[in-house]
């Protein structure tokens, strides 16, 4: 047992992984804690205070962040809804219908927009965009959006669905259930969890995105990473280190939520 | 639709078979005509006369991977010599791209061992504390890293308190700012797979090592890497790809002399160059190093795969 656990540890790993968490969270830390400095100079410590918050729901810059954020909420929500609905409908045919023609094919198709590198996303929108002459705005980012959250709602959702086996959908045929009800009433609320970890993905994909959205975005219309860019360009302000904090709150909030829900599916799973 | 409600006994892919284009049609729509079509008129696009202030006139030519291959002089009449500036450009982002990989793996390696040989109630906790910052706004996280390393962030005021330092370090604006952005910016595309590969690693073969009085480093060489490695590939390839084509980590933290291939092509578009037939034949480029290198990639795994 001793040289058991002797054939598992290398000396110096564990201060390895440290490393990595240090690098991985220093300068998340240390913008967190500077977002409370009082002093109106960005390095200087000044003591604690919370200005920069209300400066960012009240200062002259306010209202443009704002408006970048009802922006990004709105197509993060619409785009991933819609990513999630695509990628359902799609994870089922992948998952429930056998072999047929073009699987393979569809299974690239799906993965695509994770193979193209970002930058090559974001000019090949711009120029179909224009070539076919539709007004860069809203819409354009929103479709760009729903395109490449789609591969990140499918791959939980049909991970969630390769786990559950097809005899419950068929106990409940033999049961006379119609295909539909065995879909409704049995496979979906299976699928749930799935559905819903795909869903905060997507979102969280879509909150992201900072290249593609700058390229096929109308002039005047921003979101949070645009907005966030646009005046970091200008010089790193106290107001964008309150803005990061909220934004990483957000975020470590939706991670754990898709984490807890993923882990009660997959105890579910052990137990039967 | 109704071919499993009649036989009660129809297997449940019969219900889904003949709607399985029904089903995958959303998909093939959306990633078929806004993406698949955006990339092919993208290629067009690269062949096309550049016009003044963006946009293109429906010339086909070879202009614009002309003007990147080729140097002609000022008014295009001298016979032509190689372009350095953009191979240059596209050898240097290769260069960086190497550089975070491997970094990235010398880190990630280690991490995902440790996590893998942690108790199992344990392990996703840690797996978790991995992925959170992944999860975070990646301009966010690299504004961070820009603002803790600057010259006069917190960083440099804590080396020069302390008297490790003299002067601040001057890391902003250099090529090992942008690899240490990139590296930050895709470490846990390395540990994850890795750790799905260790996870799986079955200890029978160290223990096998061990008795044949093999140390735990040429065990680490000669048994563990080799069982591990289809996880460390496909580390290294989520991780080079996306820092390949990068644009937040060399524009942020780097300065002109760090110029990568996301910037170049963004010039073309959003900046002052606005050649958009250069810029489309510049993605052109880029996107078929990237899909060569997941070729070669696809082709190893289905080897492997086969034996």
């Amino acid at each position: 047992m001793a040289a058991k656990t002797d054939l598992r540890r290398f000396p110096g790993f564990l201060t390895l992984t440290i490393i990595c968490l240090v690098v991985l969270y220093a300068p998340l830390i240390v913008v967190a804690v500077y977002s409370f400095n009082a002093s109106t100079s960005i390095t200087k410590w000044g003591g604690i205070s919370l200005a920069w918050y209300i400066d960012v729901f009240t200062g002259p810059e306010a209202p443009k962040f704002q408006q970048a954020a009802i922006n990004s909420m709105v197509i993060a929500v619409t785009a991933a809804i819609a990513a999630t609905i695509i990628a359902t409908l799609a994870a089922v045919a992948m998952t429930r219908a056998g072999r047929f023609r073009g699987k393979t094919l569809s299974f690239a198709l799906i993965s695509l927009p994770l193979m193209v590198p970002e930058v090559v996303t974001a000019v090949a929108s711009l120029v179909f965009f224009t070539a076919i002459g539709f007004t860069s705005g809203l819409t354009t980012i929103l479709i760009a959006h729903i395109v490449f959250c789609i591969p990140f709602a499918y791959l939980p959702i049909s991970a969630r669905m390769q786990s559950i086996p097809d005899m419950y959908e068929q106990a409940a045929m033999d049961l006379y259930a119609t295909p539909r009800e065995a879909f409704k009433l049995v496979l979906l609320p299976l699928m749930t969890p799935g559905i819903l970890s795909g869903f905060l993905l997507a979102f969280i994909i879509s909150l992201d995105d900072f290249l593609i959205t700058n390229f096929v975005k109308g002039a005047g219309v921003e979101t949070l990473p645009t907005a966030i860019f646009g005046s970091v360009k200008q010089g790193i302000k106290p107001n964008i280190m309150a803005i990061s904090t909220l934004m990483l709150i957000v975020s470590v909030i939706f991670v754990s939520l898709s984490w807890l829900i993923g882990r009660t599916g997959q105890n579910k799973n052990q137990e039967t | 639709m109704a071919a499993g409600a009649t036989t009660s006994g129809g297997t449940v892919s019969n219900i889904y078979k003949g709607n399985s284009a029904k089903l995958m049609l959303p998909a093939w729509a959306m990633v078929g005509f806004f993406l698949l079509a955006p990339v092919m008129m993208m290629v067009v696009y690269s062949f096309l006369t550049k016009e003044f202030r963006g946009g293109v006139i429906w010339d086909f030519t070879l202009a614009a991977y002309d003007q990147f291959f080729f140097d002609r002089g000022l008014f295009g009449d001298e016979p032509p010599s190689i372009e350095w500036t953009y191979i240059g450009i596209f050898w240097r982002s290769i260069w960086q791209a190497g550089v975070a990989t491997i970094a990235c793996l010398l880190i990630g390696f280690p991490t995902a061992w440790f996590i893998a040989t942690r108790r199992p109630s344990t392990r996703s906790a840690w797996l978790f504390m991995i992925t959170i910052p992944y999860w975070v706004n990646l301009l966010i996280r690299t504004v961070s890293m820009k603002f803790l390393i600057r010259d006069t962030g917190p960083l440099n005021e804590f080396l020069l308190w302390t008297g490790t330092v003299s002067e601040p370090l001057g890391l902003i604006n250099t090529n090992f700012a942008v690899q240490l952005g990139l590296f930050y910016s895709y470490l846990p595309f390395m540990v994850l797979p890795i750790y799905a590969a260790v996870e799986r690693y079955d200890f029978s073969l160290s223990e096998a090592a061990a008795d044949l009085y093999s140390s735990i480093w040429t065990t680490l060489w000669l048994v563990i890497l080799p069982v591990v490695k289809p996880g460390i590939v496909a580390g290294c390839i989520l991780v080079f790809v996306p820092s390949l084509g990068a644009f937040l980590a060399p524009d942020l933290l780097g300065g002109a002399k760090t110029f990568m291939i996301g910037s170049l092509i963004e010039e073309q578009f959003k900046g002052s160059a606005g050649n958009w037939p250069f810029g489309a034949a510049a993605s052109t480029i880029l996107l078929s190093i990237v899909m060569a290198v997941l070729l070669i990639y696809a082709r190893n795994q289905n080897k492997g795969s086969e034996r």
